[in-house]
């Protein structure tokens, strides 16, 4: 058959590529803010949207997504199209999906600093960005299957199979874990309460690691090492094993995450056996690549991309041996709610996801501006810099996670806490975080060098948008092959893509449908004197939310005798019925709250909001004083009750008739308590308080926890 | 505990799927050489004539 010829499309890659370099640097801009806020946490002073609590999503969903996932892009287009000898199936496709991801992140960048979130981990945003990114994640699906229907090469190669389960997992888990009640342009529930929450939650949480952090960079490795050495993959049946195992496993292992919670514990089990068995395909994958460079190491030592390639790939394999060993129970007992998982986690983000995009990029640079790099002595630098940033970031955390779970757990002999009181196990490691801020700041100079060296290298090449190729098209052998276009491959062509939709469809709309029908009536055993929030509660509980207190505070104590000791009465899944959604947190960078209510009185709420100095000197909690300051907004109070109804928790007609008429009581008697406080009075005696965001936020600090108060021994 | 049911559902949804693409590509031969694809990925084929005219151009 006649060979045709054809454009690659250089454009996208080029368009994802820079966009790469921008967000990877302002992500990691916003980590080092956040970093430095655990030594100076006045340093933000007062700005609202500046503060830990909003900033650490906006950290974690700009690494995540605008780095991590543009990195992804950029590979997948450029590997795709050469793998499958086409262009992408449409233009007009990539650039929707471009414009569309960038403006999502956009989004994200305003609303997580002004406190719109939905409070779950790394799934933040609010609905309508929800919905955008299903939409666009649809976009891409399209592109993808349709460019791999159009090949000229039978065979798909590994890499693409990694990028098609990237596609079908996030979008499943990202659509279960977002459903949720609107009850304003920027505010909704989570349909599912408590317990359940959790679960789905880390599912998707868990689920997000394996198939957004680690299948498309698996894929990006599969392609680019063996191009950068110039040598096959070690073993090309190893590559498929590791594909199918490891997706089959993956999805199984999110309950790890909550071990010793109230989550039944077949389903711990269940997430800790899946969890070990995953090492064997990571393992796998490890060997695989490294062992791709055997023969070749002595080029190790001349490139500087092999070189990010084996740390990133050894990253890989150290952040997935310790997950499996984390979550064995005995483990996670300690580890858990710690800085060990954030070191954990930086492993797999710095070393592996990190490394492996920037040895992409420094490969890519030079074939995408036809030229060579700018600097091999720069690209060391930033390979040596960024290293050295890696071990400053993680060792101290280390050390700073194992010594704080021992302090937590610390018994004097008479039965006592020897760290009873909580902030002493915090300035314990003030040094350890100083340390991991230093890191930080190595590792973004690294990457800023690299941007300065592709700035150049861009500069001194030239530019290629549309890169000319040939390939025998295929031979039809079944109807599923296309390349002749007959009505028929057509019809075929047109199925997979309207099934592809069919199913998205049927997943949102089945899912909108069936989850709260049967989330509503749980079998969770219910406590009698577990009641939904009062109006002011739940107003307070959505600025809890809106401030990210579940970033460093939990809302789960685990049944151990230093936690009990510490806090109170460890935690019933009964006790969350009505939690839309949860908020057990899963880092602890202060105390847990859950029976943090009637522990203080409420001037020492206010005055610790204000400044938490004042009543914890040398506390690391950022000041609040915009809450003294803002009217609470009342306007959507009653659709929040509303809502809550219609998610099964039951308020009465008399509570949502007369809804603000409570809240309005409730917080008088608030005020009532703060004035009771001669300096209260002095200071803030004309401040009309009671109209103010504090006086919610202490109504439902000091709720928490506080249902079972005296009946204890009636569960269990 | 009724939302495990409904991730049991999801993840097998996603696992049913994989493994009918997994005997989809085994049946089509995708895994028959396990060892040209790792060979001929390193060949790239872009083109150094400038001049495609003569032959058919389709995308």
């Amino acid at each position: 058959m006649e060979k045709e010829q054809f454009y690659y499309d250089n454009k996208i890659v080029k368009m994802f590529f820079i966009a790469t370099i921008v967000w990877g640097i302002v992500g990691m801009l916003v980590g080092l803010m956040v970093a430095f806020l655990f030594n100076f946490p006045n340093y933000m002073e007062g700005i609202s949207w500046l503060s830990f609590g909003r900033l650490r999503p906006l950290h974690t969903n700009a690494v995540i997504f605008a780095f991590v996932g543009n990195g992804f892009f950029v590979g997948m287009y450029y590997s795709m199209q050469r793998l499958l000898k086409t262009r992408m199936f449409s233009d007009a496709l990539s650039k929707v999906h471009f414009w569309g991801w960038q403006l999502i992140i956009v989004a994200a960048a305003i609303t997580l600093p002004l406190g719109l979130t939905s409070s779950k981990e790394y799934a933040e945003l609010e609905w309508p960005i929800d919905i955008a990114i299903t939409l666009i994640w649809v976009v891409m699906g399209i592109n993808m299957i349709g460019t791999i229907l159009k090949r000229r090469q039978r065979h798909i190669y590994v890499a693409i199979w990694f990028y098609i389960a990237t596609f079908v997992t996030i979008a499943v888990l990202h659509i279960f874990n977002n459903l949720e009640i609107p009850v304003s342009a920027f505010k909704s529930y989570s349909v599912y309460a408590g317990v359940q929450d959790a679960l789905v939650q880390w599912w998707y949480g868990h689920n997000a690691v394996a198939f957004f952090l680690t299948t498309p960079m698996l894929g990006l490795m599969y392609y680019f090492v063996p191009k950068a050495a110039n040598r096959p993959i070690y073993s090309y049946r190893l590559s498929i094993i590791h594909f199918w195992t490891l997706i089959f496993l993956y999805i199984w292992a999110g309950p790890h995450h909550l071990l010793y919670t109230a989550l039944p514990e077949w389903a711990q089990n269940l997430g800790t056996v899946f969890s070990v068995m995953l090492i064997f395909p990571s393992w796998g994958g490890m060997i695989n690549g490294l062992l791709t460079l055997r023969g070749a190491w002595d080029k190790v030592r001349e490139d500087p991309v092999l070189k990010f390639f084996v740390v990133a790939i050894t990253g890989y394999g150290m952040s997935t041996f310790e997950g499996p060993m984390l979550s064995f129970k005995n483990l996670n007992a300690i580890g858990h709610y710690t800085d060990w998982i954030v070191a954990h986690v930086h492993i797999g983000t710095l070393a592996w996801n990190g490394f492996i995009v920037a040895g992409m990029l420094y490969w890519l640079a030079t074939k995408l501006w036809k030229t060579k790099l700018y600097s091999n002595k720069l690209a060391n630098i930033h390979f040596w810099i960024g290293t050295l940033g890696i071990l400053f970031y993680a060792i101290p955390l280390y050390v700073a996670g194992f010594t704080q779970a021992a302090m937590w757990k610390q018994f004097n002999p008479d039965g006592t806490l020897v760290y009873g009181n909580f902030l002493e196990t915090v300035t314990q490691i003030l040094p350890m975080y100083a340390m991991r801020a230093f890191g930080g700041t190595l590792y973004l100079i690294g990457f800023l060098i690299m941007a300065y060296n592709i700035v150049k290298t861009a500069k001194a090449g030239s530019t290629v948008e549309d890169e000319l190729a040939e390939a025998v098209p295929l031979k039809k052998i079944s109807a599923t092959r296309i390349a002749g276009e007959g009505w028929h491959a057509w019809l075929e062509r047109r199925t997979v893509l309207f099934t592809v939709l069919t199913t998205v469809a049927i997943l949102i709309g089945g899912a909108v449908e069936i989850i709260p029908l049967l989330v509503v009536d749980s079998n969770i055993p219910t406590i009698s004197s577990v009641k939904p929030y009062t109006p002011l509660e739940l107003e307070g509980r959505d600025i809890y939310i809106r401030e990210g207190c579940n970033n460093c505070h939990s809302q789960m104590i685990r049944p151990f005798r230093s936690e009990v000791e510490r806090y109170g009465e460890y935690s019933k899944a009964g006790e969350f019925v009505y939690d839309h959604p949860f908020l057990w947190g899963s880092r602890r960078t202060g105390p847990d709250v859950h029976r943090i209510g009637g522990k203080y009185n409420d001037n020492w709420h206010f005055n610790h909001m204000l400044d938490p100095r004042l009543t914890s000197p040398g506390s690391i909690m950022p000041q609040y004083p915009w809450l003294i300051k803002n009217d609470l907004d009342i306007s959507h109070t009653t659709n929040k009750l509303s809502a809550m109804v219609t998610l099964g928790v039951p308020y009465s007609q008399f509570e949502l008739d007369k809804a603000v008429y409570l809240l309005k009581n409730q917080a008088a008697e608030i005020e009532k308590n703060l004035r009771q406080d001669p300096e209260f009075v002095k200071n803030y005696g004309d401040a009309n308080m009671q109209d103010k965001e504090i006086v919610a936020l202490i109504a439902y600090l000091q709720r928490l926890g506080t249902d079972i108060k005296g009946e204890q021994t009636a569960q269990n | 505990m009724n939302i495990i049911f409904i991730l049991i559902i999801a993840s097998l949804f996603i696992a049913i799927v994989f493994f009918l693409l997994f005997i989809r590509s085994v049946k089509t031969g995708q895994y028959d050489d396990v060892y040209t694809p790792s060979i001929r990925m390193l060949f790239d084929d872009e083109l150094v004539e400038k001049d495609p005219t003569e032959k058919k151009i389709t995308n």
